[in-house]
């Protein structure tokens, strides 16, 4: 459809709504129209085991159109659409409610640049597994010493003739416990910083690779410390040129940034809209909140929250214009995680002392999600590159300030 | 108002060698893997044996007659590590009510046992999901109460009940003994680690606590004494990050280099010694038997709770991907923050309450 000539017309546009629309209708099996919790998500992978039917039948029937990857090229397992319609597919899939058929590092960050940067021989092989959500990617950037200051990575990457031998150690590497491959950045050159770096994929179960789990503030273990230790890896794992990582590095974090505000940020609480839980806690008089304080800062999170819809919005509008909104990413990462973290800390302070609790059957199951929510949330402005890393790329490259000189 | 005796300053230095040496962060980890009670007993014991649970108690009854700003000082150093016990809801909340509302008899009958540290005391307010005192309703009527407390602090290990009730009029204390007929306690796991409780009463046999007026005095008190506890974990909670940004290099450099990062910790520091002095201030007050004690408490309740809401945040972010480990201290912190800055009135409700005893 995309490959077709020219734009679409509106007569075709509204064909596709409703073929689409019966198809939905036909092939979204009921259970995946309703609420999910967070440990619901389909990360898919060899080891997945899913926990009902229906995610896997939702997930194949999507995959088989390519609609997991709308807009990638059928050839890779896409979808082939236009951006129009995958609009139309968007709004489809939110009108019925339906849940991600699949979530997945390789579909936000690491397709994209692989459809940028891979050669054909590699797209062939890696892009239509992420489609349909057969291999799950973790990635493998930070390590101990390298985490705002990215480039200052020290995981060793040699060539060895017929393979690359790779010794270090990543940290904070998410669900690398449960994925099966790893989009590694590595140092293939020692004497130079940025140009040193390399962007290599593996096999997570190559003899030498070892996880292990880190617990998190709000309880969960989704990420790990990562080892390596004589990791040997074909020659044909490079993506890009030796020594030409930085440039895919930095590509592959504005899909991150994007990907991160486009979809808010994980977290179990946000089913109700904050006035709705704020009121029951609460309590109204007069039909407004009793609280007239905490109501003055909810409506001043909910109009934050309008207005970074509305410019998420333009800027969809402006990059379909042909606009180079590139920068936006930072600025809306940075935004999105203010938001969520505001967000989360309200519903915890609406809910006042029934938001206190860890576990046990004192509480419900929202009252227990609610704290953790709010806790994880905090990640949200370190993972991804840090709220104070994102602020640095929008006002040395957006306003064009310069540094203490 | 800000001067301390050479009593206070020995007893402040006593309070931090014994809690740095003997309950660091990790007595708190310690207390959340294998003690469900959220305190250990033995430890409290010794912290008995060195006279803080007696601290405000009159020599008569075998305290030691240090006043509030003492009770702070020793509150603050327990802050500053998290350190687990029934201090505040006893030896400050249950010692003051009973201190200044209990008769001869009553005092004679709990206050040694306090200072003794053999009865732990619990003070049951709120009824609701959030701090109103002005909306009690439960029943005391005929001495017997009946209707639901929630989030008791320290009521899931409590011996001795002080419960705010209504007989027909205004609302008063009343003194039920935790495991009275007609008290059914439902511990609760805890955010913090500390365990609390929500507390039904079915006609429980209760006897008065002091008049109407006392509610606001241990109210005020239980508010003031949190202030210094919370103080000293966001005084703490500010150091751990400041270290930690004199260590941590990246782009080759401390990140405290940072302007970005100088700035916000520099306020924070600013921010803090607003609250020291807030919280000093109602401490004395309490012990100058001033008539500002209300406004003072709410003063401290709120900035107390502002400061510590800022710093335990700063805390996780200034420490990067290691601020949101289980293993790193930050989200102790914050966990502790979070349920310190609910009890006793949030800051939004101390800001409402400040503005009404301004009369705006
Ligand atoms: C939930 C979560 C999931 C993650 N998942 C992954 C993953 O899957 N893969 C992966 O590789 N990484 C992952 N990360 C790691 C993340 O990218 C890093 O934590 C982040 O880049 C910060 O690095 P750091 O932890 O070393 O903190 P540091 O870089 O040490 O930062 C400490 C503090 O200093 C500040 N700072 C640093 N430099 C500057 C500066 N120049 N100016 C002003 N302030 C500065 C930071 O903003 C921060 O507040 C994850 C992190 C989290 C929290």
């Amino acid at each position: 459809m995309a490959d077709g000539p020219g734009p679409q017309t509106s007569k075709e546009l509204e064909e596709f709504r409703s073929e689409t629309r019966a198809w939905l209708e036909a092939n979204c099996p009921a259970l995946m129209r309703t609420p999910m919790g967070e440990d619901d998500a389909v990360w898919g992978g060899r080891d997945w085991k899913p926990k009902h039917p229906e995610q896997k039948q939702w997930l194949d029937a999507m995959a088989s159109k390519g609609w997991t990857v709308p807009t990638w090229p059928t050839e890779y397992g896409g979808g082939g659409l236009s951006p129009q319609e995958n609009t139309i597919l968007q709004d489809e899939l939110r009108r019925i409610k339906a849940r991600p058929a699949l979530m997945s590092f390789g579909i936000w960050m690491f397709g994209p640049v692989l459809l940028e940067y891979g050669n054909e021989a590699q797209k062939k092989k890696y892009l239509p597994q992420i489609a349909r959500g057969e291999i799950r990617w973790c990635q493998g950037y930070s390590e101990p010493g390298a985490g705002s200051d990215l480039a200052g990575l020290q995981t060793k990457c040699e060539d060895k003739g017929d393979h690359y031998l790779i010794n270090g150690q990543k940290v904070w590497t998410s669900y690398a416990n449960e994925a099966d491959w790893i989009f590694c950045l590595v140092r293939t050159d020692t004497k130079v910083k940025h140009e040193g770096i390399s962007f290599i994929l593996f096999d997570m179960t190559s003899p030498g690779v070892e996880t292990r789990p880190i617990k998190l503030i709000s309880g969960a273990s989704p990420f790990c410390e990562t080892f390596f230790t004589d990791v040997k890896v074909p020659k044909e794992n490079l993506v890009g040129k030796l020594n030409g990582g930085w440039e895919i590095a930095k590509r592959l974090l504005m899909y991150e940034r994007t990907s991160i505000s486009a979809g808010g940020f994980g977290g179990g609480a946000g089913a109700l809209p904050i006035e709705e839980i704020a009121k029951h806690y609460v309590g109204v008089e007069d039909g407004k909140l009793e609280d007239r304080d905490l109501r003055a800062r909810i409506a001043a999170h909910k109009m934050y929250d309008k207005a970074f819809a509305l410019t998420v919005r333009r800027a969809q509008e402006m990059a379909k214009a042909g606009d180079n909104v590139s920068h936006m990413a930072s600025m809306f990462k940075v935004a999105a995680a203010t938001m969520n973290q505001e967000k989360t800390e309200l519903i915890v302070e609406a809910m006042g002392n029934r938001a206190l609790g860890w576990s046990g059957d004192g509480f419900t199951k929202g009252e227990i999600l609610a704290p953790r929510a709010m806790l994880r949330a905090k990640g949200n402005s370190i993972e991804g590159g840090t709220t104070e890393v994102n602020l640095n790329v929008v006002a040395k490259r957006v306003l064009g300030l310069r540094d203490h000189q | 108002m800000f001067t301390l005796t050479e009593e206070h300053d020995m007893l402040r230095d006593a309070a931090r060698a014994f809690v740095q040496e003997k309950m660091p962060t990790a007595h708190l980890r310690a207390v959340r893997e294998s003690k469900p009670d959220g305190f250990d007993r033995a430890l409290w014991k010794e912290m008995s044996d060195l006279g803080w649970a007696g601290i405000l108690i009159p020599e008569e009854h075998g305290g030691a007659a240090l006043g509030y700003v003492g009770m702070g000082l020793v509150l603050e150093e327990c802050g500053r590590t998290l350190a687990p016990s029934p201090l505040h809801s006893t030896a400050l909340v249950g010692a003051s009510a009973l201190i200044l509302g209990g008769t001869a008899a009553q005092k004679a009958e709990w206050l040694p046992k306090i200072a003794a540290g053999e009865a732990v005391v619990a003070l049951a307010i709120d009824e609701s999901a959030h701090h109103a005192p002005e909306k009690i309703k439960l029943d005391a009527k005929g001495r017997a109460l009946t209707g639901e407390k929630k989030y008791v602090a320290d009521g899931h290990v409590a011996d001795l009940l002080i419960v705010a009730a209504r007989d027909g009029g205004a609302v008063t204390l009343f003194l039920v003994p935790a495991r009275a007929d007609g008290v059914t306690i439902t511990p609760l796991k805890t955010l913090d680690s500390r365990g609390a409780a929500d507390i039904a009463f079915n006609g429980a046999k209760a006897e008065p606590l002091g008049g109407p007026e006392l509610v606001d005095q241990v109210l005020d008190r239980a508010r003031i004494g949190l202030a210094a506890e919370m103080l000293g974990q966001a005084t703490q909670a500010f150091e751990t990050t400041s270290e930690y940004l004199k260590t941590r290099t990246q782009f080759g450099q401390l990140i405290g280099s940072f302007q970005a990062l100088q700035h916000r910790a520099a306020k924070m520091f600013v921010e803090l010694e607003l609250t020291r002095s807030c919280v000093l201030a109602a401490l004395a007050a309490l012990d100058e038997n001033r008539n500002d004690v209300a406004e003072h408490a709410s003063l401290a309740k709120a900035r107390a709770g502002e400061t510590l809401h800022l710093v335990s945040n700063e805390m996780v972010q200034m420490h990067g991907g290691i601020g949101m480990t289980d293993a790193a201290d930050p989200g102790l912190y914050l966990k502790r923050a979070r349920v310190a800055e609910a009890l006793y009135g949030s800051a939004s409700y101390h800001r409402d309450r400040y503005a009404a005893l301004n009369n705006f």
